[in-house]
């Protein structure tokens, strides 16, 4: 069973058409990518299986389920989590705070109960509190635990908010643009770090990258956009010599350079 | 410092606080007791607002519509049926609010339940929109409820307001609110709720990617703030003992959101602190709007004089301090001894 199925999905912006007839079929546990020139539509993609977008045309199903038009917060307590190209961190609160505000939609007491501090609230809260501080020890963010967020490295932030997202119990993970501004050393630590949470989470990695050194190394399977329609899917090594991919990203056509 | 050991300091305080409120209820005037009074309903107001702007960070102006609220059903609720005859000269309060008197504590809480059922209907369409597009529209809905609460006199009394209205508002009613405010939404901002609505401050994209539920968090912290709105309402009412729509014009929500600011967006320390001083400040400056001579210069009687004086204040906090009297100190036990420790060895190093 596909983990993530877009049957064909389409957006359409006025008369503009940001994707058209995108499919894609992800296995659980396959790390894949997504690429494409800026503008090819590769965030719109993801606006849409997060829900920030409902597709034009046609469905996206996850296990399944078709979560077409669903709110972004239903579908992430289904299990899809992401991460965005200009970090979204809540700046003005700590490393804590900001992964505990992942386990947040796992709460299951009341309003009142938590005002009113019942046994049943305490105990999830500490609950909450262990997982989280355990997610950050796996992730080895547990130095800056009471720091803000925004006064981290840019690395760290990026890595926070990768952990953030895995703070939500996600079988589905979606990266965007996880290794933007990195360094050449930051993104080789950023490709053990996926691999590693792919094997130590159990989770589906679906990523956009523009760092192609990251796209080879990591995916096992990669998607190119261009212009809102799909030209090439295949291994990285197939990608890599396909020359629509080369036309897209290089304006020329090599066949008659 | 343990858990136990901070509630028992906190205990220990409210006994202290009993104490206080119990010697001044007894020994001061009149005029004392009454901006005492009004800087406790000014800090359950303060808080509440708190809540939505200051944690949610939604721009709510309709805090004046959910105090109306407030005060007119407490009013309606504890004026005593001869009272009610008397004074809805213009046509008769209607059955069964002509015949029905309530305690007051029953009839404030169900002030606060009236509000939070208004901000619940107004709530759910109204906050989608942000920033400036919802203070509008939340201004827009205090103002609908004033000139609602001016015609419909067989329930207000139309533009004579009520009058006669019980004063059982005292500081142990008015400070015991304000205590229960700030304990509750205390306790809902440090609990996994409270984090969900500061991500909702900080950033509503990311907090809806990760699971926050907007609507029902919002919602929920506008009617709570709306609830102890329209009990901050009621104990206004029931000291000041008569009430009329023009008292919860939008001057009503500016002084709040004065005293919100001024005291910082997202302290609960600052809100009480500036809540009593905006109380105190606007009686002690009253001598500025009598006309005064500095040296040669004569200014004369300028109604208005000390509103201004806060409006230029306001200025300043936003220019220069932007979060506030305190910034993000909130009080706690542990802050408050390690502030004497240090007091204490700057004192031994001057020995």
């Amino acid at each position: 069973m596909a983990i993530l199925k877009t049957d064909n999905i389409t957006m359409r912006f006025g008369g503009l058409t940001a994707v058209d007839n995108f499919f894609v079929e992800l296995e659980p546990g396959e790390i894949v990518g997504l690429i494409g020139p800026n503008g090819a539509g590769k965030t719109t993609v993801y606006n849409m299986i997060t829900g920030i977008y409902t597709p034009t045309e046609n469905k996206i199903y996850f296990e399944d389920e078709d979560i077409t038009g669903y709110k972004p917060d239903k579908i992430a307590k289904l299990g899809i989590a992401r991460t965005f190209q200009n970090i979204r961190l809540l700046d003005n609160l700590t490393v804590l705070d900001n992964i505990m505000i992942g386990t947040h939609l796992h709460l299951k007491s009341s309003l009142f109960s938590a005002i009113l501090r019942l046994p049943g609230y305490t105990k999830e809260e500490d609950e909450l509190y262990e997982k989280s501080m355990e997610l950050l020890k796996r992730v080895d963010l547990d130095e800056y635990t009471n720091d803000k967020a925004g006064s981290l490295p840019y690395g760290k932030q990026r890595k926070l908010e990768i952990a953030r997202a895995l703070a939500t119990d996600p079988r589905l993970l979606l990266l965007d643009e996880p290794a933007a501004g990195m360094n050449p050393q930051e993104s080789a630590e950023l490709v053990g770090f996926i691999r590693h949470i792919r094997d130590e989470f159990d989770v589906t990695i679906f990523l956009i990258e523009h760092d192609m050194k990251v796209v080879m190394d990591i995916c096992e399977r990669i998607l190119v956009l261009d212009y809102g329609k799909t030209i090439a899917e295949g291994l990285p090594k197939e990608i890599k010599n396909n020359p629509e991919v080369i036309k897209a990203y290089l304006g020329v056509d090599l066949a008659n350079a | 410092m343990s858990k136990n050991k901070e509630r028992l300091l906190s205990l220990i305080a409210l006994v202290v606080l009993a104490f206080a409120i119990n010697f001044a209820e007894k020994n001061l005037d009149n005029y004392t007791l009454r901006i005492l009074n009004l800087g406790a309903i000014y800090t359950t107001l303060g808080v509440s607002l708190n809540l939505i702007f200051g944690f949610t960070g939604q721009f709510s102006l309709g805090h004046a519509g959910f105090m109306a609220i407030g005060a007119y059903t407490t009013s309606l609720f504890i004026m005593p049926p001869m009272y009610k005859e008397m004074s809805f000269i213009i046509e008769p309060l209607i059955w069964p609010l002509s015949v029905i008197q309530l305690p007051f504590v029953v009839a404030l809480l169900l002030g606060g339940v009236l509000a939070a059922v208004a901000a619940i209907i107004i709530g759910l369409p109204v906050l989608r929109l942000r920033g400036d597009y919802l203070g509008i529209a939340t201004l827009g809905f205090a103002e609908i409820i004033r000139v609602v609460s001016n015609n419909i006199p067989q329930v207000t009394n139309g533009a004579l307001g009520l009058k006669g209205i019980p004063g059982y508002s005292n500081l142990w009613w008015t400070v015991g609110f304000a205590v229960l405010t700030i304990f509750v939404i205390k306790r809902l901002i440090a609990s996994s709720y409270g984090r969900a609505l500061m991500a909702i401050r900080e950033n509503e994209i990311a907090a809806e990617a990760m699971g926050v539920n907007l609507t029902y968090h919002k919602v929920m912290s506008f009617t709570v703030s709306a609830f102890f709105a329209g009990i901050g309402g009621g104990l206004l009412a029931s000291l000041l003992t008569t009430i009329d729509p023009r008292a919860f014009m939008f001057v009503m929500t500016f002084n709040v959101l004065i005293v919100v600011v001024i005291g910082g967006l997202g302290s609960i320390t600052g809100t009480v602190m500036a809540a009593f001083l905006f109380n105190f400040f606007l009686e002690y400056l009253r001598p500025l709007e009598q006309g005064f001579n500095i040296g040669p210069l004569a200014f004369p009687e300028i109604p208005g004089l000390r509103m201004v004086t806060f409006s230029l204040l306001l200025l300043i906090v936003i220019i220069f301090k932007q979060d506030g009297l305190l910034g993000e100190i909130e009080f706690t036990w542990k802050g408050f001894f390690s502030f004497f420790d240090r007091f204490r060895s700057a004192e031994g190093g001057k020995m």
